[in-house]
C-alpha cells in the first residue's frame, strides 16, 4: 500500500509518487490539488477561507486562498516542478446547510472557490478540471503515481477528475 | 490564546448548567429518561477536529444553530445516522425508506429537537450570566461529519488554528438514541462569557 498523507484543514503536503495525499471530510473548504506528471510530484492545500485581510494571525498562510496558492507554487517550484506543467484541480466548496432565511447571501463555499480561482489566474494558472459548489461533503485522494484526484461523497458514486 | 485550568473548568460548568436543563426538557419530550455527560472542553487544533466526531467521513445529521446577541456563537447537534432515525421514530412515527433519506417533516422534527435543546441551553445560560443570547433559525445537513463541523467551523469564521468546543454527549435509556452537541463561541465571545462569570483575569491572546 502506497503511504497516504493525510491533509487537515488550513494545512498542505507536497509528496512524490508513490504517496497519495488526502483530505477527507472537505465541507465549504476548497482542496487545490497541483501536480507536475513528469516529476510526478504533487501538493494538496486545504484551504479553509478566502482572504487573510483582516486576519491577526500570519503564521498560517495555507489557510486562506490568497495566501495559500502563492505559497505552495513557490514550495514546489523550489522542488523542481516547472509551473507551466502543473495541472490544477480544485474540488469542495460546498453549501451544507441550507437556512432560508439568507438564502440569498453568497455563501462561504462559493466565496472559497472563487477566491481560489482569482489566486490560481493571478499567477497564471487555470484549473484543469474541477467539481465544485453542491450541497454535499467530499473526501478527494490525490494519486501521485498517476495524478488522479478521486472523490468520494455519501450521496453519489465515486468519481475521478 | 490560551486559558488556564481554572477558566476551562468555568467553561464547562456553564455547559454543565445548560445540558442539565436540556436533558430535562428533552426527556419530557421523548418521555424517556435521557442521560447527560458531563459537558467537556477542548481546545484543540483546527486539523484535528473531524476526529472528535468519529471520523471525518462518518455519515450523521447535523443541526446547527447560530447564537445572535450579547455572546454570539454556534450550537451544533450531531446525530449518528441510526439515532437520528431512532429520533424520527419516537416523534413522528417510524421512518420508512432508505436510512440515509429522510423525508421533509422528519427534518423538521430533528430541527425541532435542535430548537428545543437550544431554548433550553440558553435559557439557563442567559439567567446565570446576566447576557442576552438569541437563536437563529436551525439548519439541517445529512452528510460527513467532517464536512458539517468544519464548515460550521468556517461560517463562525474561526481564523484561530484552535477551536473551543464545549461539548455534551446525550444517550436515552435505550442506548440507540444518542447525539453530541458542541458550543462554539465565536471570537470574543470567550471574553464575554468568561467576564460574566468573573473568571476573565488571565486570558491571553
Amino acid at each position: 500500500m502506497p503511504e497516504i498523507i493525510r491533509v487537515g484543514m488550513g494545512e498542505y503536503a507536497i509528496a512524490r509518487a508513490p504517496a497519495q495525499l488526502s483530505a477527507l471530510g472537505l465541507g465549504s473548504c476548497v482542496c487545490v490539488c497541483f501536480y507536475d506528471a513528469s516529476l510526478k510530484i504533487g501538493a494538496l492545500v486545504h484551504v479553509m477561507l478566502p482572504d487573510s485581510k483582516g486576519n491577526m494571525d500570519k503564521t498560517h498562510l495555507t489557510k486562506f486562498a490568497n495566501t495559500a496558492i502563492p505559497y505552495v507554487l513557490n514550495e514546489l517550484e523550489l522542488k523542481g516542478c516547472a509551473r507551466e506543467r502543473l495541472v490544477i484541480k480544485i474540488s469542495g466548496g460546498a453549501r451544507m446547510f441550507q437556512f432560508t432565511s439568507s438564502s440569498s447571501q453568497i455563501s462561504i463555499g462559493d466565496r472559497n472557490v472563487s477566491a481560489v480561482e482569482k489566486a490560481l489566474l493571478a499567477v497564471g494558472l487555470v484549473p484543469a478540471a474541477r467539481e465544485t459548489g453542491g450541497n454535499y461533503g467530499r473526501s478527494v485522494t490525490l494519486e501521485l503515481e498517476t495524478g488522479e484526484l478521486k472523490l468520494r461523497t455519501l450521496h453519489v458514486e465515486l468519481l475521478k477528475i | 490564546m490560551t486559558l488556564s485550568p481554572l477558566q476551562l473548568d468555568a467553561l464547562t460548568e456553564i455547559g454543565n448548567i445548560g445540558a442539565g436543563h436540556a436533558a430535562t426538557v428533552l426527556s419530557q419530550m421523548l418521555n424517556e429518561r435521557i442521560n447527560m455527560s458531563v459537558p467537556r472542553t477542548s481546545m484543540i487544533p483546527l486539523s484535528q477536529v473531524s476526529e472528535i466526531v468519529g471520523g471525518a467521513e462518518a455519515f450523521v445529521v447535523g443541526v446547527y444553530i447560530r447564537v445572535y446577541g450579547d455572546a454570539p456563537g454556534s450550537i451544533l447537534y450531531i446525530f449518528p445516522r441510526h439515532s437520528a432515525v431512532q429520533f424520527v421514530n419516537i416523534l413522528v412515527g417510524q421512518h420508512r425508506g432508505p436510512a440515509n433519506l429522510l423525508r421533509e417533516f422528519e427534518q423538521s422534527a430533528l430541527k425541532e429537537i435542535g430548537n428545543i435543546l437550544t431554548g433550553a441551553f440558553l435559557h439557563a445560560l442567559a439567567s446565570f450570566t446576566g447576557l442576552t443570547m438569541l437563536p437563529s433559525v436551525p439548519a439541517f445537513a445529512m452528510d460527513m461529519a467532517g464536512a458539517i463541523l468544519n464548515t460550521v467551523l468556517l461560517e463562525t469564521e474561526t481564523v484561530a488554528n484552535m477551536a473551543i468546543l464545549i461539548e455534551t454527549e446525550f444517550t436515552a435509556k435505550n442506548q440507540e438514541s444518542r447525539g453530541q452537541f458542541f458550543l462554539l463561541p465565536d471570537i470574543g465571545t470567550l471574553e464575554v462569557l468568561l467576564n460574566a462569570i468573573g473568571v476573565d483575569k488571565g486570558c491571553r491572546r
